[in-house]
This record gives structure tokens, C-alpha cells and sequence, in this order.
């Protein structure tokens, strides 16, 4: 799509940046990468009230300019390099009426890098209920930008507010904030007069931050370097100055234009809830309570969902089969790649349920109560009150909490938490351990309210947190600290979740998990279903021949014949070849060379796992009869000792198995990019590996 | 409000009472601290302490600020 402008939308943490861009993109908006960064750069596009079109950026959240984080570097970046095709025409800042102050620092900064810009008070109906009365138009005159009340959750003055983005001025309007020239005049001289500067808090902006920008050149840079050294340039103490200074106009700015009672109604509300649920008792209790209700609620809710999608699948299956001609082409098609499907596909109920739990705990606030109460226990092993968000993210997916950990300033602390992150039970090891755990442990409940499975999934959840504690605590006795943590953070009041933004990362979140699993699935689907159709040689015609002989086809009924030849006829493909290779190596691990062949294709995507085992039992099943995969687990006989194939002890030899191995690329990947250093993710994948082979060799001759 | 004792930092403070900061003793931490309109001459209120004693909740500028006591011992109280 092409857009007539482009607007960049900035503004602290927790102001209500997302939902603002949700309503103004809607569903319109797609999710990438700033160029050469792993930020997710949000972006998406708004009709404007005069029939133009603007491409709308969400920014990082930030409090200032000075970055703190990679996430936060980007702003500068974007807002004040030129040359960048992604530079706004106009900046929304968007401030939080009920905490002007602070937010107005990050404005009055961004104003003075003289790009276009307006301001977007928001939270103007939670401002009204605390008493706080602003007069808009004073603001609005003293700045010199047009300051635009909106309530974002209530979807209230947006519609002025695009009028205010289609009729906003070319030219930068705002007035000085403060005078920038003083507080480094001769440096601020040097570097416009040499890099043709006309914006004095650029340069100054350029002598902070040149070393960490990529869009100035080596030689200028230098250059700084040489103009700081002569005029004895201290940056942090600059920024203190500056900072002060900013405040100073703030204070003169609200003194008469912002009236707020003493104490803030909502303040009392939200510190009354922490008296509970940050209570040093009934905090923690809080706490696990949620977390338990949480996974109960992944299994039981999901349930109907999920027979619906795999009846559904069985379904379309039967159909196909008897709608296309019987040949290899229609068996790849309904056994491998639908079959392979339907595998993952059941589990998008889990994963929504999953997410939408967490984007409630992170907008009602509650995550970051549980950073604070963390804090000093996970100190304790090496971790940050901080790291908490992560590992609780990594209960869905190991690959964006690893990118959250960038918040962690603390370069041991951070690394300590993307080494530990990927050992929580992500959702793709859900479909796993459901499958599993539907197979061995009874669906009964103990104490009239535990469900038995419940309990088994909410034990390897917690076995996994334990687990990446344990391992963050040794990597704190072997790593060397480089500098001091810190833990200055913001707990905002509790607000009540708002549900279209959790629609909305459940919907997010299933699509991307579809789309995403869905490629490698199907891909791996095909691959799999021809190594387990052909064999090497002439095999397949010797056992075609074999069970042609009259003792066969007299002695059996034909359905049985059927399922004799097809599973020798696996045993003898080029997967059953390859199962058998690996065999004695999982032997003592109690698995078979089917879950061989499993495990090799789940390594590059845990998920495939449950795909492959729909796939080998289909291909080895009679084509008349489609069953779910858990069905066809359940009846998997070992024909050696006739006992089923999966007890319970090779059920949980599997389960902590997944519950360690690193079997996900993609967070080899990001945990490369994230550490820039191939020895992090080649560490992380040795150790887990490792403990995954120990902990499943254990579980299996525990239970045996 | 209560009279302090000279040089008494914010993590002396008990939870309830309020104070006044005068200045800091670690540059770096103070520009961190600035910016989240942690600033001279502000009123900080000691809010609550974790349940297991560390870090602490301060309001400041209007909003709920966590940090760590070690921080908050940067911070010198009128």
C-alpha cells in the first residue's frame, strides 16, 4: 500500500501507545523488523478524514532519548536520521494525562529535534475521574503544537485526533523548551559547524550517542570523539543538566496550567490492591494460585475446541479419501501433509487460551508487581526481578522473550536469562505433553477439584521452572560480571485489561503460530511421508511379494493383512532405516525407532513431533479407518513384548526429553542474534542437550 | 513531616513517611534516576517494601517508582 504520509507514534512505557496504533490501524498493520535490528517494528496504515492515507510506526515505548536499551535506540534512530526511509513527516507523542510531568520530559526533547510534531493527551477519562483538571488550550499555546485530548480505551476523540494528523503543519511549530546552547556551547558549535548541522540538540543528541548510532560515519564519529576530548565533554553529567533543565520548563509549564488534588483517588485503589497482592504471605500464594488456574484452564477449556478441529480433520480426511483416486499422490496429500496438519492444528486453542492470559497479567499491571516480588529471589540465583517477564513469556514462546530480555540493562543478568529461557515449557512442548499425558495419566480428579492431568501438565511447568533456576545459579558461579544492575522501574496503577487488545494477541499470536509451524509442518510432512513410502532397493516389492503368498492372504482378514504389510513396509522405508540407525542410541531411553524417527524431524520445531507421529501412524494404519493420532498411540503395540508402546514410563522419558532439548532453530537463531556470538546458542544446545538425554534416562528407569 | 537526620538516604526511610531529596552520591545513577522525575526538591514517599524485603516502592512525581535499596541508599534526603 502507498502512503501519502507517515506518522510515528511515541511515548513512555504503559500510556497506551498499542491500543492508540491498534485503533488507528485496526487490523490493517503488519509486524516486522527495523532494518539490521530484531526490534519489532510495528506498522500500519489509517485513512485520514481528507481521503489521504497515513502509514502509522509504533515506536518503543521510552521515557527519553538517552537509550537504555537496543529497543529504545531505535527511536532516536528513526526520528532523527534523515536519510532513513522509514523518518516520520509527523511525530504523535503521546502523553499520559494522569503522570504529565514525567511524560512530558520525552516530548520536550523530541519537540526540540524540531521535526513536526503533535501531542495526544490520553487517559483524559481516567485524568477527570482523579480531579485532575488540565486546561488543554494553555498547554496547547505554551508548546506551540496542537494538543489533542483522547481516551484511547474508550475509543473517545479519535476521530479529532485524524483530523488533527491530516491537517498538521509541514514545518516544526513547537516552541523552544529549553535552551539547549548552554549547556554545551562550544561543543554544540564545533560539531554543527563541521557536520552542517542546523539543529543544536541534534548535535548534542550526536556527541552522546555517536559511538552506538550506526547512521553517522566512522570518520565522524571520530571526529566527535576528538571535539568532546577539547572541550572536556562529560555526557552523563550533561545529561543531568539537561535533564534538570527540561523539568524546570515542565514545572513552569504545568504550575498554571494543571490542577491535581493531593492524593489521586486511583492511586489509593490500586496501593489497596497491593496490599494484598504484594502481601509477603498471600503475594506469593497470589501468585502460584494464578499460575496453577492458568494451565487447569489451558487443559480444560480447550477441550471441546479441540475435538472439534480433530474431528473436523478426520472428517475432511475420510472425504478426501473417498472423493480422489487411492494412489501415492492422494496419500501424501490427506496422510502427510493434512495429517501432519491436523496434528498442530488442535492446539490453537491452547495457545490462544495461553496468550490471552498473559497479555491480561501484563495490561492489568499484575506482571510487574510479580518483577517486584521476585527481585530479590531471583538475585538470589543470578537473575533480575526483570527476568521474571521473560520466563513467564517463555511459558508461549521462548523466541520473543528472549528478545524482551533487552530490558534487563544488566549484561550477566541478561545473558543468565536467555540462557535459562528456552528450559520453560513454551507452547509448542503444550501439544506434546498433552498428547502424552492424555495417553498414560488418567482424566480423573483428586480432591474434587484437581483434574489428574492438570496436576501431571502443571508439575512439568513448574519442573521447568525449577530446572531454569538451577541451571540460571550454575551459570552464575561460571560467568564474570561486567557491571552493576539496576532495577529502577515503573509499577503502573491496575487497570482493567482491555479485551480487544487481548483479542487481539490471541489472534496474533494463533495466526502467527499457523502460519509459522504450518510452513515447517508441511514441508517436513512431505519430506517424511516420502521417506516413509519408499524404501531402499527392492524391499517394498519383496514384502509386497511375501504377503501375497497364500499363507498370508488365506491365514488374515484383509484389514489385518493390510496392516501386517504396512508396517513391515515401514520398518523398511528409508525412515525406518534411519529410526533404526539412531535406535540404539535412544534404546536406553526407552524409545523405539518410530520416536526416533520423531525425534530427528522435531529438531529443528518441537511441534513437528506430534505431526510426524500422525504421519508415521497413518501411513502405517489402514486407509478406511482415520482415526485421531492419540487413538492410534494408544492401540501402537510393541511387537516384541506386546505391551503397549507408550507406558508410562516411556511417556514421561519423551516428556522430559522435550522438556529440555533444544529442539527449536528458531531460538537458536534469536539467541545468536540476541549475543552476536555463535558461542551462546552452541553452549545452550550442548548443556541442554545433555541434561535432556540425563533427565530422560533417569525418568525411564525410575518408572520402568 | 518529620525532622530527618542530616545525610539520611531514601532507604533509611520507613515505609508512609516522606522526603525531600536533596542531591545523590553516584552520577550514573542519578541521570537514570532523573529521568524518571526522580529530581531535587521532589517529595518521595516510601510506598511499600517487597515482600522479601528488597527492592522498595516509592511514589514520586505523581506515579509508583520500584528500585532496589542499594539504589535507593544513593539518594540523600534533606
Amino acid at each position: 500500500m502507498k502512503a501519502d504520509t507517515r506518522v510515528a507514534i511515541v511515548g513512555n512505557p504503559n500510556t497506551g501507545k498499542s491500543t492508540l496504533f491498534n485503533i488507528l490501524t485496526g487490523l490493517n498493520q503488519k509486524i516486522g523488523n527495523f532494518p539490521g535490528v530484531t526490534v519489532d517494528k510495528k506498522t500500519g496504515y489509517c485513512l485520514l478524514p481528507d481521503g489521504r492515507t497515513a502509514e502509522i510506526i509504533d515506536l518503543p515505548g521510552t521515557y527519553s532519548l538517552y537509550p537504555k536499551s537496543q529497543d529504545e535506540s531505535i527511536v532516536f534512530s528513526i526520528l532523527a536520521d534523515k536519510s532513513n526511509p522509514l523518518t516520520p513527516d509527523l511525530v504523535v507523542v503521546i502523553l499520559d494525562a494522569t503522570n504529565l510531568k514525567r511524560n512530558l520530559l520525552l516530548y520536550t526533547q523530541v519537540a526540540d529535534l524540531k521535526i513536526p510534531v503533535i501531542a495526544a493527551l490520553n487517559m483524559t477519562d481516567l485524568s477527570k475521574k482523579m480531579g485532575i483538571v488540565i486546561d488543554v488550550d494553555l498547554v496547547s499555546k505554551r508548546l506551540g503544537v496542537p494538543v489533542v485530548s483522547i481516551s484511547a480505551r474508550k475509543n473517545e476523540g479519535i476521530d479529532r485526533l485524524k483530523q488533527v494528523i491530516a491537517f498538521a503543519n509541514k514545518v516544526p511549530l513547537q516552541r523552544e523548551s529549553i535552551d539547549v546552547k548552554t549547556i554545551a556551547p562550544q561543543l554544540i558549535d564545533q560539531i554543527s559547524e563541521e557536520l552542517h548541522l542546523d539543529n543544536p540538540y541534534y548535535a548534542l543528541q550526536l556527541a552522546h550517542q555517536h559511538e552506538t548510532i550506526k547512521f553517522i560515519s566512522q570518520a565522524e564519529s571520530d571526529r566527535i570523539e576528538d571535539i568532546e576530548k577539547e572541550f572536556s565533554f562529560h555526557s552523563q553529567k550533561a545529561q543531568a543538566t539537561e535533564t534538570i533543565a527540561r523539568y524546570n520548563f515542565i514545572n513552569d509549564l504545568l504550575y498554571d496550567t494543571v490542577k491535581a488534588p493531593i492524593t489521586a483517588q486511583e492511586e489509593t485503589t490500586s496501593n489497596k490492591i497491593d496490599k494484598v497482592l504484594t502481601h509477603p504471605v498471600f503475594g506469593f500464594i497470589i501468585f502460584f494460585g494464578i499460575l496453577l488456574f492458568m494451565f487447569q484452564s489451558i487443559f480444560s477449556w480447550s477441550a471441546y475446541p479441540m475435538e472439534l478441529i480433530a474431528d473436523g480433520f478426520v472428517w475432511v480426511q475420510n472425504n478426501l479419501h473417498h472423493m480422489l483416486p487411492a494412489g501415492p499422490l492422494t496419500g501424501l496429500l490427506v496422510d502427510g501433509v493434512i495429517g501432519g496438519l491436523s496434528g498442530v492444528m488442535v492446539f490453537i486453542p491452547q495457545i490462544a487460551i495461553l496468550f490471552a492470559f498473559i497479555s491480561i497479567l501484563e495490561d492489568t499491571g499484575y506482571m510487574s508487581r510479580v518483577t517486584f516480588m521476585m527481585d530479590k529471589l531471583m538475585r538470589k540465583v543470578g537473575l533480575n526481578g526483570k527476568s521474571v517477564v521473560p520466563l513467564i513469556g517463555g511459558f508461549a514462546c521462548a523466541v520473543p522473550s528472549i528478545m524482551s530480555t533487552r530490558t534487563i540493562e544488566n549484561w550477566k543478568d541478561r545473558m543468565i536469562t536467555i540462557m535459562v529461557t528456552p528450559l520453560v515449557t513454551c507452547s509448542a512442548r503444550l501439544p506434546i505433553y498433552i498428547l502424552l499425558i492424555g495417553l498414560v495419566v488418567p482424566n480423573r480428579n483428586v480432591w474434587w477439584v484437581f483434574n489428574m492431568q492438570g496436576l501431571a501438565l502443571t508439575g512439568m511447568y513448574v519442573f521447568s521452572l525449577i530446572s531454569a533456576v538451577i541451571v540460571a545459579y550454575v551459570f552464575k558461579l561460571i560467568l564474570k560480571g561486567r557491571e552493576r544492575g539496576y532495577f529502577i522501574m515503573e509499577i503502573p496503577v491496575y487497570r482493567m485489561p482491555r479485551w480487544k487488545n487481548v483479542a487481539f494477541s490471541m489472534y496474533e499470536r494463533s495466526k502467527t503460530f499457523v502460519v509459522q509451524a504450518g510452513k515447517v509442518i508441511i514441508a517436513v510432512s512431505v519430506i517424511l511421508w516420502v521417506l516413509a513410502s519408499y524404501g531402499p532397493g527392492d524391499r517394498f516389492a519383496q514384502i509386497e511379494k511375501k504377503f501375497s503368498q497364500p499363507q498370508y492372504t488365506q491365514g488374515l482378514k484383509p484389514d489385518d493383512l493390510t496392516r501386517a504389510m504396512n508396517s513391515e513396509k515401514l520398518e523398511n522405508s528409508y525412515a525406518g532405516v534411519l529410526g533404526h540407525t539412531i535406535e540404539p542410541v535412544i534404546k536406553p531411553l526407552g524409545f523405539d525407532w518410530k520416536i526416533g524417527i520423531a525425534l530427528i524431524t522435531s529438531f529443528a520445531a518441537r511441534e513437528v513431533f506430534v505431526g510426524t507421529m500422525a504421519t508415521i501412524y497413518s501411513v502405517e494404519g489402514s486407509a478406511e479407518k482415520m482415526e485421531s493420532v492419540q487413538q492410534k498411540m494408544k492401540t501402537a503395540v510393541n511387537p516384541q513384548t506386546g505391551q503397549p508402546v507408550f507406558s508410562l514410563a516411556v511417556a514421561f522419558s519423551l516428556m522430559m526429553f522435550y522438556a529440555f532439548a533444544m529442539q527449536c532453530a528458531s531460538t537458536v537463531a534469536v539467541v545468536y542474534r540476541e549475543t552476536k556470538d555463535w558461542r551462546w546458542p552452541a553452549v545452550q544446545f550442548a548443556y541442554m542437550t545433555v541434561l535432556a538425554y540425563a533427565a530422560s534416562f533417569v525418568a525411564y528407569h525410575l518408572l520402568k | 513531616m518529620i525532622k530527618l537526620k542530616d545525610n539520611m538516604t531514601l532507604s533509611e526511610l520507613e515505609p508512609g513517611s516522606i522526603g525531600i531529596v536533596k542531591e545523590f552520591t553516584d552520577l550514573e545513577m542519578s541521570v537514570k534516576l532523573m529521568e524518571m522525575g526522580c529530581l531535587p526538591g521532589e517529595a518521595v514517599t516510601v510506598c511499600r517494601v517487597a515482600p522479601l524485603g528488597d527492592p522498595i516502592a516509592i511514589n514520586v512525581s505523581g506515579y509508583q517508582l520500584s528500585l532496589r535499596k542499594f539504589e535507593a541508599s544513593t539518594i540523600i534526603l534533606q
